[in-house]
């Protein structure tokens, strides 16, 4: 079997909220998969339903061939989870966390050692620390390494990077793919498009659909349309400017520059750099760059926007 | 931009939790219709400043001002000079949108007469003039991102402080939310910002960089960039904060 994750048709609501709205989907043995999406997108219900926590309203879905409703308690045994919110114990210490979560699951910390010792070695000077006097990276860490002490097979990770700085958010990404490399399947969430490019497949959500999946790569790659940077000295002028142009299908800021895609096919760069002269701007720079995943995800976005109307 | 005049001065200003010291000796000014870019890693220091000019903790010692006010001696001016916005902490959920703008703008001592032509104002600006009767609990998380902003800046603060305003909002919402945050500093309010979105990093006029307590580096994201040899801010960012650099001379210079 080389599934590692089967989802088949899972629809959950709550009230008259539909939270998820038919998924499918799979995720493969030894896969770092990410789910790609704003709050309200899904993320957390899909988790949950995937951690035998919540039950779908419809659908089915399976870790490791074990059925997430019929074999709930398997699944809490092959997966570890470690949810959005830090739900580890604020007023034990960070080695009495790790203990409590090692003896829930009948293992000990030395048995698994080699599993968390890359992450937890960081913390270990802290051991006697109460967790809740931790700071945010360092919490994260010890939530990561409680998720893992029981040697799951499938890690599944909501929103672990939330609130976490840069540094630390790079930093926990190259523990994941560590950990990968050992050959756990990971799924993980994330509302920062940037962190798409580190794993293998992403999803993108948005409230409870899925617009697409794929390799970050060719997600990007199946852009169809082209995408210009664009940039001058007055950059809140040229925004206005290039958002009243008449051939503007979209513009949004994207860093120093603004991603500019046109309506027409042909001569856009021309037709842009006469109306921004015509506008009088001054150290017009235009150039053609690759579409990036928020390229993407904002362009399907207001697709379905559009649709929906 | 100097000309514009100093919505905040500090000057040595210094916090010690215990033996701990979280504001380590910080000089800044910051600009009125700036947009100020307040960046570091977690722990290093930006909460403890933030509280300190909002007029919420006392500094250790140091000469601070803000909006003219002494942050020693006047923050009951300062909080009625100020606004802010979280991400946490944003709206009533139980209220109405109209019953949040009444209660704010009532808090900061707006007769009702002018909060009731305010209202109509922004409700049309925003487009919200069918949801002003209805609770912040049944509104799109955009939605209620965009009205907690123009709630903290109803009452013409000269300085609006925002912390972390577009954690988990949609990548088009998260650019519209800056498009607002650019009108109000157009208009003359200015905006302290914190955020983990290194892209938004580039829409500040300036950014301060905040390593351990320490402002490690401030100037314009042009200037950082070409600096610290970066492309992107995200660079400048985890070279500063990794220490994988140390400051480069001209910012040396400025603090000896």
């Amino acid at each position: 079997m080389h599934e590692s994750i089967q989802v088949k048709n899972i629809t959950k609501t709550y009230d008259k909220v539909i939270a998820l709205n038919s998924i499918n989907f799979e995720v493969e043995k030894g896969e770092l998969f990410g789910l790609i999406g704003p709050d309200g997108a899904g993320k957390t219900t899909l988790l949950r339903i995937l951690t035998s926590l919540l039950v779908p309203d419809s659908g089915e879905a399976f870790m490791n061939g074990y059925h997430v409703v019929k074999d709930y308690k398997t699944i809490r045994n092959i997966a570890g989870y470690m949810p959005g919110r830090f739900s580890l114990y604020q007023d034990l210490t960070v080695e009495e966390n790790l203990e409590f979560f090692a003896t829930t699951f009948g293992t000990t910390i030395s048995e698994n050692y080699d599993l968390i010792k890359d992450i937890y070695i960081q913390i270990e000077p802290f051991k006697t620390r109460l967790a809740g006097r931790l700071s945010g990276g360092m919490k994260q860490k010890l939530a990561l390494s409680c998720a893992l002490i029981h040697k799951p097979e499938i890690l599944v990770l909501d929103e672990p990077t939330t609130g976490v700085d840069a540094v630390s958010r790079k930093e926990f990404w190259e523990m994941l793919i560590r950990l990968k490399n050992q050959g756990i399947t990971i799924i993980v969430s994330t509302p920062y498009m940037d962190e798409a490019g580190m794993c293998d497949r992403v999803a993108l959500m948005q409230k409870g659909d899925i617009l697409q999946i794929d390799t970050p790569e060719d997600i990007a790659g199946q852009f169809a349309k082209k995408v210009f940077a664009v940039k001058a000295e007055n950059v809140y002028n040229l925004l206005r400017d290039i958002q009243a142009f008449e051939h503007t299908h979209s513009v949004y800021p994207f860093g120093e520059y603004l991603h500019y895609i046109s309506k027409t096919t042909s001569n856009i760069k021309e037709e842009l750099s006469n109306y921004l002269d015509s506008k009088n701007h001054k150290s017009v720079k235009i150039m053609t760059v690759k579409p990036d995943i928020e390229d993407c995800f904002m362009e399907l976005m207001t697709k379905t926007v559009n649709n929906g109307e | 931009m100097e000309n514009r005049g100093v919505v905040i001065q500090a000057r040595n200003m210094v916090k010690k939790f215990g033996h701990f010291t979280a504001n380590d000796n910080l000089n800044f000014d910051v600009y009125k219709g700036e947009i100020f870019g307040f960046l570091g890693a977690n722990g290093a220091g930006k909460t403890t400043a933030i509280r300190i000019l909002c007029g919420l903790s006392a500094p250790t010692s140091g000469k601070i001002t803000v909006a003219g006010y002494d942050v020693h001696r006047q923050t009951e001016s300062i909080k009625k000079n100020i606004g802010y916005m979280s991400q946490k902490f944003t709206l009533y959920d139980n209220l109405t949108v109209w019953e949040n703008i009444r209660f704010y703008a009532g808090i900061y001592g707006m007769k009702l007469s002018a909060i009731k032509v305010k209202t109509d104002r922004l409700m049309k600006n925003l487009d919200l003039e069918h949801a002003r009767d209805k609770r912040i609990a049944s509104l799109p998380l955009g939605w209620k991102q965009k009205l907690a902003f123009s709630v903290a800046i109803f009452h013409d603060p000269k300085i609006v402080f925002l912390d972390e305003p577009t954690g988990g909002v949609d990548p088009i919402t998260r650019r519209q939310f800056w498009d607002m945050i650019y009108e109000t500093a157009h208009s003359g309010i200015t905006v302290f910002v914190t955020t983990h979105y290194m892209d938004e990093a580039e829409y500040c006029d300036r950014v301060s960089i905040m390593v351990d307590g320490r402002i490690d580096a401030l100037d314009t994201p042009a200037k950082l960039k070409k600096n610290y040899k970066a492309k992107t801010m995200n660079d400048v960012f985890l070279k500063l904060a990794r220490g994988e650099n140390v400051c480069p001379d001209s910012y040396r210079e400025l603090n000896s």
